[in-house]
């Protein structure tokens, strides 16, 4: 008996020793770890702000039932001669922990919900009008140009380079020619899905200038990995001065090269009319 | 009750003891060999799913390099061992579908469920014992299908396991027979829920209310009655897809299609989201299929190794039945981003939120069950204790997604990777472990080493949080999941020594299943005998031999005369108290008495 007494103390002072040390190193990575990409989208700060609430609801309610769970353990572990303690329940706790999650989840629907409308439901008048057709495995981009209009001659088509000026609303209106692919830009907190067929509009601005990634978010075939493109975020004058230099790059054969190129991109717009 | 006294003297629940090999132990109608036999079915297709797994992870822990020996294996997606994406699209595809379709819902609901719900009942056998075999036996020619699609030409299925169309449509021919494969299992499927219904309703043990059936009776009939309702959905949506696949329809095909610079021959007329929607309306309540077994099993252990009553016990069973129907209406908090009504989001936000709140009564019923307890620490409670645990963090994690807006950044990134193994693998799987640790001296009459059982606890526990809850800073970081490379990526390229390090932890939690795997077949030689009732329980299946005879139960079905959870009760000597012992003094009532 007393070998066997020792052993399962040693294993305690073992597990209390390996507790406290994994505990700190963990609580101490954790900052770092638990960090989101830089949010750079007028909207992204609103996004972020929900994730913390969430994470602080959520880590709250962690800590605590997973502390009472382990208090349990220790406090009610099988001990000669103690009678456990007969109940069936209590109705009133029953009622208790029925409400309170039901109200802290319906608090945070509601606080979601003006945001998520926001976003996705209320898109700005005016805006920086900008077309995503998404192909395995690429996005091609096409800028109305100066005027803001499609189909007129200052159209500027490019492959994979999504620019857009700081501080002003852009308007992406997405297709997809083939499958669904999911046009993601981690640091302005955009995803939408590019459903063939469908043409969906989404709104974003962003509010500082630098060079950051399209990722498609959707399985979308072999090369989804690569499917990669590059935003570059500049200031008015260099976003004009870019769509000007494309537009006279691209001129001697640009306006009868768009009109093949453009029409698989219109013909689901009318699918869904 | 008379109709369930009635019942039990119809001919069809009894059948003659088989005599031949055959009949015995390959063809047989006895519910407690077919429980076995989808035991280790679901097994050795866990093992599979866990090898598959192993290669995502070594592909994501070392992006492109190669391992000469899967150069042997698989030429054609590993050609001298370096991944080819369509082979990792494949990898993921069939780990996913495998485990969800072929180990955790054979092990939960065909092993456990087969052999369990009877004896727990008091009944001989299923309803339908015929129909009960010809449910395995439809479960393995759907084995056999899924395993031949990597052998044929293009390899394996690779549109993931939700099978997004119009992707599921133009893929090589690994998912016609992901399509066949599936809509075999399906039928089998079905069989089993119509069995499993008949049989809980109709053959209860007299005395047996269904407010005294054990929770994991009762998490099996709510389960089976999803099945019988979402698993049709499925179905209906695989043959519309097969049939876009292979005859030229166009559910899922929107006109102007056009791939890789060429139009799509039969496009035209049909809708994208179209599959998203069937899919989910099946999907969101199979994800309930795969935990309520394991929430069933949990709240069985609980209360033996606490010594203790379950804590409210109606709140469990209500809890159950509300999971199960706010379960139909939130599967387009899936579809948050793919470009629905965005109107919608909000009411599935809602109805999404709600769906945590019998969530949360199962979790504080089984703390409750705990507070005050005699708490044992053997092998089954260990595992039922990491079920609870995990399941907190699977079910917290939840809410990040159901938030609309945050789930703009989180959606198709590794924080849903983290969340939904949290559910199934710290939930399901530790369920089923749990399960599997507690009946086996009843299924094979001999115990399990609770040592060896400890020791692979441990590693299990310890290596699954270190693999699965970096996922959630992974997801935080932006990964997405699905991913063959993420070192193309500028800002992701930081994150491969995090994915080093899940796939070092990943390989230790492979390597301690091997624990399980001798444990398992060692202890069916060399195990301690068990005797009727090693844990000192109060249901059924423990009132009788280990393994039971055929028909369960020596003479007479037992008469039922309380609930299942009588643990330490003040008006009774011993601190169990089984269902069908009779109150003292009273003699045994009912039709039964002789």
């Amino acid at each position: 008996m007393t070998p066997r007494r020792s052993r399962t103390g040693l294993a305690r002072i073992a597990a209390i020793v390996l507790a406290a040390a994994a505990l700190p190193s963990a609580a101490t990575a954790l900052p770092f770890w638990m960090k989101l990409p830089e949010g750079v989208s007028t909207y992204s700060g609103r996004v972020d702000g929900l994730f913390r609430l969430i994470l602080w609801i959520t880590g709250i309610i962690f800590v605590v039932v997973e502390a009472l769970l382990l208090v349990f353990l220790i406090r009610y572990r099988h001990r000669e001669g103690r009678r456990p303690r007969y109940t069936h329940g209590s109705n009133r706790l029953e009622v208790i922990w029925t409400i309170v999650p039901a109200v802290i989840c319906v608090v945070l629907a509601l606080l979601s919900r003006a945001t998520w409308a926001d976003i996705k439901q209320h898109l700005p008048k005016d805006g920086v009008q900008i077309e995503i057709t998404a192909e395995q495995f690429a996005w091609n981009v096409r800028y109305a140009g100066l005027d803001n209009r499609f189909d007129t001659a200052d159209d500027v088509l490019s492959l994979n380079q999504l620019h857009f000026p700081v501080g002003q609303p852009v308007i992406v209106t997405l297709h997809s020619k083939d499958v669904i692919h999911s046009f993601f830009l981690p640091e302005f907190r955009v995803k939408q899905d590019a459903v063939p067929g469908l043409s969906t509009r989404i709104w974003f601005e962003g509010t500082r200038t630098g060079h950051w990634e399209i990722a498609c978010a959707e399985l979308c075939g072999l090369g989804h990995y690569r499917m990669k493109g590059f935003v570059t975020v500049e200031t008015p004058e260099e976003f004009a001065k870019w769509l000007h230099e494309q537009a006279a790059s691209a001129a001697p054969e640009a306006a009868p090269a768009a009109a093949p190129e453009a029409t698989p991109a219109a013909s689901p717009q009318e699918a869904k009319s | 009750m008379s109709s369930v006294a009635v019942a039990h003297e119809l001919p069809h629940a009894g059948h003659p003891a088989p005599t031949s090999f055959w009949r015995k132990y390959i063809f047989s109608l006895d519910h407690k060999v077919i429980g076995k036999q989808y035991l280790f079915y679901a097994l050795f297709m866990l093992v599979i799913g866990g090898l598959l797994a192993t290669l995502v992870r070594y592909q994501l822990a070392w992006p492109g390099r190669p391992l000469a020996f899967m150069g042997k294996i698989a030429p054609e997606g590993m050609p001298g061992g370096q991944m080819l994406p369509e082979f990792y699209n494949s990898l993921f595809t069939m780990h996913a579908t495998i485990m969800i379709f072929f180990a955790i819902m054979p092990i939960l609901i065909g092993a456990f469920g087969n052999f369990v719900v009877p004896i727990q009942i008091g009944a001989r056998d299923m309803a339908f014992p015929t129909l009960n075999m010809l449910s395995f036996w439809t479960a393995v020619p759907g084995a056999v299908l899924i395993i031949w699609s990597f052998f044929v030409t293009g390899g394996a299925a690779q549109g993931g396991w939700t099978s997004y169309a119009p992707l599921s449509a133009i893929t090589p021919r690994g998912q016609t027979l992901w399509l066949l494969s599936l809509l075999v299992l399906g039928i089998s499927s079905l069989l089993t829920a119509v069995n499993f219904i008949t049989t809980i309703i109709n053959m209860r043990a007299p005395g047996m209310t269904f407010f005294r059936l054990p929770l994991t009776v009762w998490a099996l009939f709510i389960t089976a009655i999803l099945l019988l309702l979402a698993l049709p959905v499925l179905s209906g949506a695989m043959i519309m897809l097969l049939f876009d696949r292979t005859l030229g329809t166009t559910f899922f095909l929107p006109k102007g299609l056009v791939v890789s610079g060429q139009p799509w021959t039969n496009a035209g007329g049909g809708q994208a989201l179209l599959w998203q929607h069937l899919f989910w309306f099946f999907g969101h309540p199979e994800v309930y299929i795969m935990i309520l077994p394991a929430m069933g099993i949990t709240s069985e252990i609980l209360p033996v190794f606490s010594r203790k009553p379950i804590f409210g016990y109606r709140a469990m069973a209500y809890s159950i039945m509300g999971i199960a129907g706010l379960g139909f209406i939130v599967w387009g908090h899936h579809m948050f981003q793919s470009g629905m009504n965005p109107y919608l989001g909000t009411t599935f936000m809602i109805s999404t939120m709600v769906i945590a709140v019998p969530s949360a009564i199962k979790t504080f019923n089984w703390l409750g069950t705990l507070w005050g307890g005699s708490i044992k620490f053997t092998t089954p409670m260990l595992h039922a204790l990491s079920f609870v645990s995990m399941f907190v963090i699977g079910g917290l994690s939840g809410i990040f997604m159901a938030a609309t807006p945050v789930d703009i950044f989180i959606h198709d990134t590794y924080f849903i990777v983290g969340h939904i193994h949290y559910v199934l693998f710290g939930g399901s799987l530790f369920g089923a472990f749990a399960g599997m640790y507690y009946w086996y001296p009843k299924m094979f009459g001999r115990m399990m080493s609770e040592r060896w059982g400890k020791i692979h606890w441990f590693i299990t526990f310890v290596c699954f949080n270190l693999v699965f809850f970096p996922m959630h800073f992974l997801g935080m970081r932006g990964m997405q999941r699905r991913i063959y490379d993420y070192t193309q990526y500028a800002h992701l390229k930081g994150l491969q020594p995090m994915n080093q390090f899940m796939t070092i932890s990943l390989f230790v939690l492979g390597i301690a299943q091997i624990i399980l795997v001798f444990n398992f077949f060692l202890s069916m030689r060399r195990g301690k005998l068990a005797g009727n009732n090693p844990w000192q329980a109060n249901t059924l299946e423990w009132q009788t031999t280990s393994p039971p005879p055929h028909e369960n139960f020596k003479g007479s079905v037992p008469s039922v005369y309380r609930g299942p959870y009588e643990y330490s009760a003040p008006d009774h000597d011993a601190d169990f108290w089984p269902q069908n012992e009779p109150p003292s003094g009273a003699r045994p009532a009912g039709a039964h008495a002789h």
